[in-house]
C-alpha cells in the first residue's frame, strides 16, 4: 500500500489507528502533512489512544489550524469592514465559509486564501473598497492581470499589506472559459445569512463548488483535502431531509450534474461517504485515474505517479480554455519561460 | 530508492530520506551517539532529492524537501550533501514546532541556570557555545534554545555545532581533532566543519534548565560590555525566534516573562580568552 491510502482510511474511521505499527504511524504523518490534512487528522484521533511522538505531531498540527483558524476568521471581519459602506454582505466560499458557519468539514483545515463571492457588476466597487483598506496587488505582468480579468471567474489576488493575507475575491466558481456555466445570480440569491455580516453558499451550492473547485479548475493538486471537504458536506448534509434531491436538482441547474456524480463516486470509493446511489450514478468511467491521481502520495511524502500527474496538468488546461485560446495562452507562457509549478 | 537515516535530538525525532548514500554516511557517524526516534516514529521528515532526474548521476544537485520547505530554497551540491540535511533538520523545527518558543540562540549550563546567547550569523554565539561546552558547562545546543511557555523553562537541543570558517581552527585548539567532521569548503555558509558535542550533553539533551542570563555577542570588536534595557531585548527576539507570531498570545506571554525575568547583556570582544573572561565574571555577578 505505498500510496495515500493508509491516511483515507484512518480518516474515515479513526479507531483504525489502534492498529497501525510505526512504520504506518510514521507514513501517515508524512503524506498528511503533505496533503494539508495533518490538522484534521489530529481532530479525527482526538482522545484516542495514540504513540507518544505521534501524539506530540498531532498536538503541533492541531495547534497550527487553531491559529490558522483565528486568523481565516479575522480576515472575514476584516473584509467584512471594508465592503460594509458599500452595503455588500460578504459572502464566504471554501474554507473559511466552513470556519465560520461551523461546519465539519472546517474542523483542523488549514485555510490558506480568503475566497468571497461578489456580483459581477460590483466588482469594481470591491477592488476600490479593498484597495482603500489596504489590500494592494500581487507584482505580476499585464498578461497575468488582463488574462484575470477577461477570463477568470476573480480578480488578480489581492495581498494585504500590513497582514500579509490573500484576498481572491470571485464573481462566480468556474473561469469564464471552461466548459459549464454554473448560475452565479442563483449562488448569490439563495446565500444563507450568518447572521454577522457574513454569508455563506446554501448547502447543495457549498458541495457543488468544492466538487467544479476539484474537477472542473484544476490539476488535482491537494485534491485528496477537496474530497475530504466534499465528504464532510456530504455527511453533514445528508441529515437534512431532502437533501439529495435538492442536490440532483440544483446539479442539474447548474449543469454540472457529472461532476457532482464523479465526486460522490469518488468519495465512497476513498472516504467510504455514504452517498445517494442515483445520483451517484450519473457520470462516466475513469475513475480509476482519478483515485490514482488523488492517491499518488508515498509514505516519504514525495509525489508519485509522475506520468498520471503531467496528464492532469494537461487536461487541467484542456478543460479550462477552448484550443485556440489554449495555444495562445501556452504560446506566451512558454515565451516568458513559464514553468508549470510541480 | 531512498536511503534512510534517523535520530532523535532533544524532543524532537528526525527522519531524513537522501536518493545518495554520501549524506547519509555522513550523517550516521555525526549522530553516532545519539539515540533513534521514540517510539519509532520521528516528528519530522527530510528529503534529499536530485532536483531533476539527470541531476541525480550529473553534478548532482540537491534539493532540499521534507514536512517543511521554502518555495525558494536553492540547491547544494551534493558535496555539501550533509549541510543540506542539517539545514532541512533546522527547517522542519523553525517553521513546524508550534510547543515551543524557538530562539535563534546557543545555550549552555551549569547548575540547573541557563546562559542564552543570540546574534547575528557570525556573532560567534556557536563558537562560544562550544567552548563554554568544553569548559565545565553543559552544551544544549548552538541553533535554537527551546522555551517552554507554560514553565518559562529552556530545553536543549543539542545538535553537532556547524562551525564556520576560522571557528574551525580555533575549536581545534580546544577538542580532539576526531570529533570534527568532514571539511566542506565554499559553501553558501562559508568553510563549515561540524563538532560533536560532547557525550555528557547528548546524554542529558532532556534536561530542562532555568534561563539566567542572556547575552548578545559581537565578535571582532575591543572589549565592551553594555546592559541592554528589557524594551530592546523583546524587540531583538521577537526578530530572532522563527515561531513567536504563530505561538500567538501564548508566544508573547513566554517572551515578555522570560525579557523580564532575567538580565541581559551586549558583549564585543576580539578574541574568545576575552568573551570567556566576559562571561565569568558577568555570571559570578548574578544574583
Amino acid at each position: 500500500m505505498n500510496d495515500a491510502r493508509i491516511l483515507a482510511w484512518v480518516l474515515a474511521d479513526p479507531s483504525r489507528a489502534a492498529q497501525l505499527r510505526p512504520h504506518q504511524w510514521t507514513a501517515m504523518l508524512t503524506i498528511a502533512q503533505a496533503e494539508r490534512l495533518l490538522g484534521t487528522l489530529a481532530h479525527r484521533l482526538a482522545g484516542l489512544d495514540v504513540p507518544e511522538t505521534a501524539a506530540r505531531v498531532l498536538d503541533r498540527a492541531r495547534r497550527a489550524a487553531e491559529t490558522d483558524r483565528r486568523q481565516a476568521l479575522w480576515e472575514a471581519e476584516m473584509a467584512r469592514q471594508a465592503l460594509a459602506p458599500l452595503g455588500l454582505p460578504v459572502l464566504l466560499l471554501k474554507g473559511t465559509a466552513y470556519l465560520a458557519a461551523g461546519m465539519d468539514a472546517g474542523r483542523g483545515r488549514l485555510v490558506g486564501d480568503l475566497d468571497i463571492l461578489v456580483p459581477r457588476e460590483r466588482m469594481d466597487d470591491a477592488e476600490a473598497a479593498l484597495l482603500a483598506a489596504g489590500w494592494e496587488w500581487v507584482k505580476q505582468d499585464d498578461y497575468d492581470d488582463a488574462y484575470y480579468r477577461d477570463h477568470m471567474h476573480e480578480l488578480p489576488p489581492l495581498i494585504h499589506k500590513a497582514r500579509d493575507r490573500m484576498i481572491d475575491v470571485h464573481h462566480t466558481i468556474l473561469p469564464l472559459t471552461a466548459r459549464a456555466r454554473p448560475n452565479a445570480a442563483a449562488l448569490i440569491a439563495d446565500a444563507v445569512d450568518l447572521g454577522n455580516g457574513l454569508s455563506t453558499l446554501c448547502p447543495e451550492d457549498m458541495v457543488i463548488h468544492a466538487v467544479l473547485h476539484l474537477f472542473a479548475d484544476g490539476d488535482l493538486s491537494g485534491g485528496l483535502r477537496n474530497l475530504w471537504d466534499i465528504d464532510r458536506m456530504l455527511r453533514e448534509f445528508a441529515e437534512r431531509d431532502g437533501f439529495w434531491d435538492r442536490l440532483l436538482a440544483r446539479s442539474r441547474h447548474h449543469k454540472v450534474t457529472v461532476y457532482v456524480s464523479r465526486a460522490l463516486r469518488l468519495a465512497h470509493h476513498i472516504f467510504e461517504t455514504p452517498v445517494d446511489r442515483y445520483l451517484a450514478w450519473q457520470g462516466r468511467r475513469g475513475d480509476l485515474f482519478y483515485t490514482g491521481r488523488l492517491l499518488a502520495r508515498n509514505g516519504w511524502g514525495q509525489d508519485t505517479a509522475k506520468l498520471l500527474r503531467f496528464a492532469f496538468y494537461l487536461r487541467s488546461h484542456w478543460i479550462r480554455m477552448p484550443p485556440l485560446m489554449l495555444a495562445r495562452h501556452l504560446f506566451t507562457k512558454w515565451r516568458k519561460g513559464h514553468q508549470p509549478i510541480r | 530508492m531512498m536511503r534512510a537515516f534517523s535520530v532523535q535530538v532533544g524532543p524532537f525525532g528526525f527522519r531524513v530520506g537522501s536518493a545518495w548514500s554520501g549524506p547519509i554516511r555522513a550523517l550516521d557517524w555525526l549522530y553516532a551517539e545519539y539515540p533513534k526516534p521514540v517510539d519509532g516514529i520521528p516528528d519530522f521528515t527530510v528529503r534529499l532529492e536530485p532536483v531533476s532526474t539527470l541531476r541525480r548521476w550529473v553534478r548532482p544537485s540537491v534539493a532540499i524537501r521534507g514536512d517543511f520547505m521554502l518555495p525558494d530554497a536553492v540547491p547544494t551540491s551534493l558535496a555539501h550533501g550533509l549541510l543540506a540535511a542539517e539545514m532541512a533538520m533546522n527547517l522542519q523545527v523553525a517553521m513546524g514546532e508550534r510547543r515551543f518558543l524557538l530562539l535563534h540562540a546557543s545555550s549552555v549550563e551549569r547548575d540547573g541556570r541557563v546562559l542564552l546567547m543570540t546574534g547575528e550569523s557570525g556573532s560567534g554565539k556557536s563558537t562560544l557555545s562550544a567552548l563554554l561546552g568544553e569548559k565545565g558547562w553543559r552544551f544544549m545546543g548552538d541553533e535554537f534554545a527551546l522555551i517552554e511557555p507554560e514553565t518559562g523553562l529552556a530545553f536543549p537541543f543539542p545538535r553537532p555545532v556547524s562551525l564556520k570558517n576560522a571557528a574551525v581552527a580555533e575549536m581545534l585548539r580546544h577538542v580532539a581533532a576526531d570529533r570534527l567532521g568532514p571539511e566542506m569548503l565554499g559553501t553558501p555558509k562559508g568553510d563549515i566543519r561540524h563538532l560533536k558535542p560532547p557525550v555528557e550533553a547528548i546524554r542529558r539533551m532532556g534536561e530542562s534548565g532555568k534561563p539566567a542570563l542572556l547575552l548578545f555577542p559581537r565578535f571582532g570588536l575591543s572589549r565592551d560590555v553594555r546592559p541592554v534595557p528589557p524594551s530592546e531585548v523583546f524587540v531583538r527576539l521577537t526578530q530572532a525566534s522563527t515561531n513567536y507570531t504563530m505561538l500567538g498570545e501564548r508566544g508573547f506571554e513566554a517572551l515578555t516573562n522570560l525579557v523580564q525575568g532575567i538580565p541581559a547583556c551586549a558583549i564585543d570582544y576580539p578574541d574568545t580568552e576575552t568573551a570567556l573572561a566576559l562571561v565569568d565574571e558577568l555570571w559570578s555577578g548574578l544574583a
